[in-house]
């Protein structure tokens, strides 16, 4: 399939080609793939710490100096120019070499950490050994086959962090924002989960916890053994407990009414960290169709369903059926879900019936799912729902979303179906910040006035799909449950028309039907009928 | 049912069709001859230099048409006989019509240069114009140089388009700054530097005297008023553009530059309207000129005729004038009227402000004497079109626009404020 364009009859080849400093940037990337390659043929090399620092660093190095091959001779501005006639971000031949590669390194990853070196007995061989000297520095224990994928991802997001902030280098919410994930991947995905195992000893035990890895998206925060090591851990692992229920049913709701789900999704989170990082040159390619958005709809909320159904049936499991011995037994816990969420859709129902007009059917075919499986736990004997074990709904959901869904589709795929595949279609934490956004935020793009030229920058390169210049072109702010607040929407409009912000909740929405600038009664008499 | 026909699917046509629609359920037919669906003409730049495609250009998804039951037709209008209400498509078919809406755009205006009709020689308006392009300058072995006769927006989007394909581009500018007629000269001189910065080859005060042929028919160089002679490929023609009419010369229909129409877009004919660059105001309306041909003003035009034809009459009335352009990386908006140095009105007063880097300033008018705010040009710095359209309503004064600067910023967040910088240089 090439879809690159040529429905503009182009007779000749635009200059796509790159330059000689981003030849030996690719040149010095590709010599640090092989080292990783070679060390996961087992390849046993003498220095590991050098060899794994020379891999590295190229990989690293590589990405810069592409980057200032393509940059440095630029003015400030966008720079978008030949994103569809190159090979590698037009789906051409590049974009899929590049996205099965990817997909491939995934599905070993998930599927087959042996290949790579990781052994059951024994000492780690192969690309994992290669990692060993990294791992025992920070945490002192062995690498495994998930501190090799954080330390690449780590590196990945701060290289190709800094080449979007120099693409960007104009503009101060992009720099900023870019900062943000840099800094929350090294320090809370990567560093602190390694210096918190440190702590470990025979009689303290915390479990590997990335603080900004919110439940539902972290799905298996909850889980007994984690429960178990955080109770054990005494107070310090009582408050990652709370700080983890916290962060979903207080931090979340706050900050996303204040400034939109943008503060994770775009800010903190390390899938969106990637993406808008080593993703940023794919975001143009996701779909803008109608249809798209309504598959998004129903897949998103369905893995949130999904879930939450999940989450409780793995809880409810280990909760015991006694109230003498603990207070929350499997009852209470399953009557206080249905009675939360019941009270939840209530309260959504009769506060925001606007709003919900067209979402309503699809919230309440949720919520009857839910319930229907909450009772269909609390009448099943042990810990059947369905006469489905719970462990068979959390390995499920862990193969499908957690696995194949954000990593092998979402993240293999960038190439061919851009960079939020994940977060658009299958990330339950984007659809519960996107019901707040939708619902209960200040956070809007604000239309300037009449200034839409219907130019479809903004819409190409949503990285969410959401077709921005139907409402931009209509003088509507632009409130999507989907939108992640990336500022490139704002960033590409020619015209200045668009404006992330915050402000007063009510006319967030602000439609009308003739645009400002037009006759001042032609204006009231058509937008007051 | 009264079938209402639309000629051109432009921005003009498109928005009285759509409008139309939702006040009634009248048959409507659009004619187009130049794409099937509408798309954004201001955006064709945008696929020349590889930031979108063809399709990512058109606002609605095909389906759109039908599901709004608007007819569309792709066939060129040769003839409208207005006595029998015919259209005469050049295939030889006939459409009747109950009412007509012209909506024709503008064609490039070319003024009689020796050999403008060369391979080669074009300018950028339409969908056949890119794709002429692409043929004529693909890259930089076919077309190494280009010039470019003219200073205005089209000249200034096609020279950042043929920069992208690496290819050389002069450009011949009339005046003593690029864009000087419309812009006041601190304005005109800092984007003139900033299209230099690109590697733009500008000339200012500088003609185009005539067109060479290489003997078969090609574009070979051209040579100025001052008897220089410039080898190239391509000559992009950006000298302006003027109404597309030449299909009405033997029609009832009075036209001028323009099709001739009141304030109710209505042409001397019954039941025939034009909107939008092709049509003509008979008298302009305030500091407008009769023939607007603006992006905005089309859908305004459009916007208005489709309440007109569906029963409830509106003269059309724009509110404050407003504009925006881009040049190279330096955004420019305008609101309300700042004229240029040479035609600054005489009760008009400017203050100026340029930031250091040369990439951002600003430009607010006043009245010299009653200090009424009268409109404003910022460059690099983007406005809240809400809060100027009201204080131009509201006639401020000039003070309090300063002093409230602040509130019409648009930038996006974190971005720097300049608020207190203009403030301080703009002591009145």
């Amino acid at each position: 399939m090439s879809t690159i364009q040529r429905d503009m009859s182009l007779t000749g080849q635009p200059p796509a080609s790159i330059n000689a400093i981003q030849k030996l940037g690719t040149a010095l990337g590709v010599v640090g793939l092989l080292i990783l390659l070679l060390a996961a043929f087992n390849i046993n090399f003498p220095e590991k710490p050098l060899w794994l620092s020379i891999a590295l660093g190229s990989l690293f190095g590589g990405i810069l100096i592409f980057t200032y091959g393509a940059y440095s001779g630029k003015h400030e501005g966008i720079k978008n120019d030949g994103v569809w006639f190159k090979s590698v971000s037009s789906r051409g031949f590049l974009a899929w070499v590049a996205g099965l590669a990817l997909t491939g390194f995934y599905i070993i990853l998930y599927f087959k950490a042996g290949w790579l070196g990781l052994n059951t007995e024994g000492d780690n061989t192969g690309l994992i050994a290669l990692f060993d000297p990294l791992s025992r520095l920070l945490s002192g224990n062995p690498a495994s086959q998930w501190f090799v994928y954080g330390t690449l991802y780590t590196i990945a997001i701060l290289a190709f962090g800094i080449k979007f902030i120099w693409k960007y280098r104009h503009n101060r919410y992009e720099r900023l924002r870019t900062l943000s994930v840099m800094f929350f991947q090294t320090a809370f995905a990567f560093l602190i989960p390694e210096f918190m195992a440190r702590l470990n000893s025979e009689n303290f035990n915390l479990p590997y916890y990335d603080l900004k890895n919110i439940w539902p998206l972290n799905y298996y925060n909850f889980e007994q053994y984690r429960v178990n090591d955080f109770i054990s851990a005494g107070n310090v692992g009582l408050a990652l407990l709370l700080f983890g229920i916290a962060s979903i049913f207080v931090i979340t709701p706050i900050l996303t009414y204040k400034y939109g789900k943008r503060w994770y999704c775009s800010w903190v989170c390390g899938c969106g960290g990637l993406a808008e990082t080593a993703g940023d040159s794919f975001r143009h390619l996701s779909d803008k169709s109608t249809f798209a958005w309504k598959v998004e709809r129903w897949v998103v909320h369905s893995v949130l369903v999904f879930v939450v159904v999940m989450t409780t049936a793995v809880v409810s499991t280990y909760l015991g059926y006694d109230a003498d011995k603990y207070w929350l037994t499997k009852d209470v816990f399953l009557i206080g879900v249905a009675v939360f969420l019941t009270l939840l859709f209530a309260g959504i129902w009769f506060f925001k019936k606007e709003e919900l007009k067209q979402d309503a059917r699809y919230g309440a075919i949720g919520y009857l799912v839910i319930v229907l499986a909450l009772s269909g736990i609390h009448y099943s004997s042990g810990s059947t729902l369905f006469l489905i074990p719970a462990e068979t709904l959390r390995d499920s959901y862990g193969f499908l979303i957690g696995s194949i869904f954000s990593g092998v589709i979402g993240t293999g795929f960038y190439p061919i179906f851009g960079n939020r595949v994940w977060c658009r279609f299958g990330c339950p934490m984007a659809a519960i910040l996107g019901l707040q956004q939708r619902l209960f935020s200040k956070f809007r793009i604000t239309t300037n006035g009449g200034q839409c030229i219907s130019c479809g920058n903004c819409s190409s390169y949503c990285e969410m799909g959401i077709d921005v210049r139907a409402y931009a072109q209509k003088g509507e702010n632009i409130v999507r449950a989907s939108c992640v607040g990336c500022g490139i929407c704002s960033a590409v409009c020619p015209r200045g028309v668009l404006k992330l912000e915050n402000g007063a909740a009510d006319k967030r929405i602000n439609s009308r039907e003739i645009l400002l600038g037009n006759d001042v009664d032609l204006m009231d008499y058509v937008n007051q009928n | 049912m009264e079938h209402v026909v639309i000629v051109g699917n432009g921005i003009a046509g498109v928005t009285a069709a759509r409008h139309i629609r939702k006040n009634s359920d009248k048959k409507i037919t659009i004619i187009s001859a130049e794409s099937d669906h509408f798309f954004s003409r201001t955006a064709l730049m945008y696929v020349y230099m590889g930031h979108m495609r063809f399709k990512d250009l058109k606002p609605y998804e095909d389906q759109f048409w039908s599901k709004n039951n608007i007819n569309l037709k792709n066939a060129f209008v040769e003839r409208v006989d207005t006595d029998t209400q015919t259209l005469h498509l050049a295939q030889g078919e006939t459409i009747t019509y109950d009412t007509l809406i012209l909506a024709t755009g503008s064609i490039p205006a070319k003024y009689g240069w020796e050999g403008q009709d060369l391979n080669g020689v074009q300018g950028l308006v339409s969908k056949q114009d890119l794709e002429l392009l692409e043929k004529n300058a693909p890259n930089n072995e076919v077309c190494p140089k280009a010039v470019i006769v003219g200073g205005g927006l089209i000249g200034v989007e096609l020279a950042e388009m043929l920069h992208t394909r690496k290819i050389e581009v002069t450009m011949l500018v009339r005046e003593h700054a690029f864009w000087s007629g419309v812009l006041p000269d601190g304005e005109a001189e800092m984007i003139s530097r900033h299209i230099k910065n690109h590697g733009i080859d500008l000339r200012c005060g500088a003609e185009l005297d005539k067109i060479l042929d290489d003997g078969r028919g090609n574009v070979s160089g051209i040579i100025t008023k001052k008897g220089e002679q410039i080898d190239c490929k391509l000559v992009g023609v950006t000298t302006g553009v003027k109404p597309q009419i030449e299909f009405l010369k033997d029609s009832k229909i009075e036209t001028d530059r323009g099709i001739l129409v009141n304030r109710m877009l209505e042409t001397n004919i019954k039941n025939v309207y034009a909107i939008g660059d092709c049509a003509q105001q008979r008298e302009a309306i305030g500091l407008r000129k009769p023939v607007e041909a603006v992006w905005y003003t089309g859908r305004m035009m459009g916007e208005t005729v489709a309440q007109t034809i569906c029963g409830k009459p509106f003269e059309y009335n724009p509110g404050n004038w407003f504009n925006s352009a881009k040049f190279f990386d330096i955004e420019y908006q305008t609101y309300g009227w700042v004229f240029s140095t040479k035609n600054k009105k005489d009760y008009e007063q400017h203050l100026h402000w340029k930031h250091p880097d040369d990439t951002k300033c600003m430009t607010i008018a006043f009245h010299k004497d009653t200090r009424e705010f009268l409109g404003i040009n910022s460059f690099g710095i983007r406005l809240r079109h809400e809060v100027l359209d009201r204080w131009l309503n509201e006639k401020r004064d000039v003070r309090y626009v300063i002093k409230n600067l602040k509130e019409a910023n648009f930038n996006p967040e974190f971005y720097r404020r300049y608020e207190s910088e203009i403030q301080k240089e703009f002591k009145v």
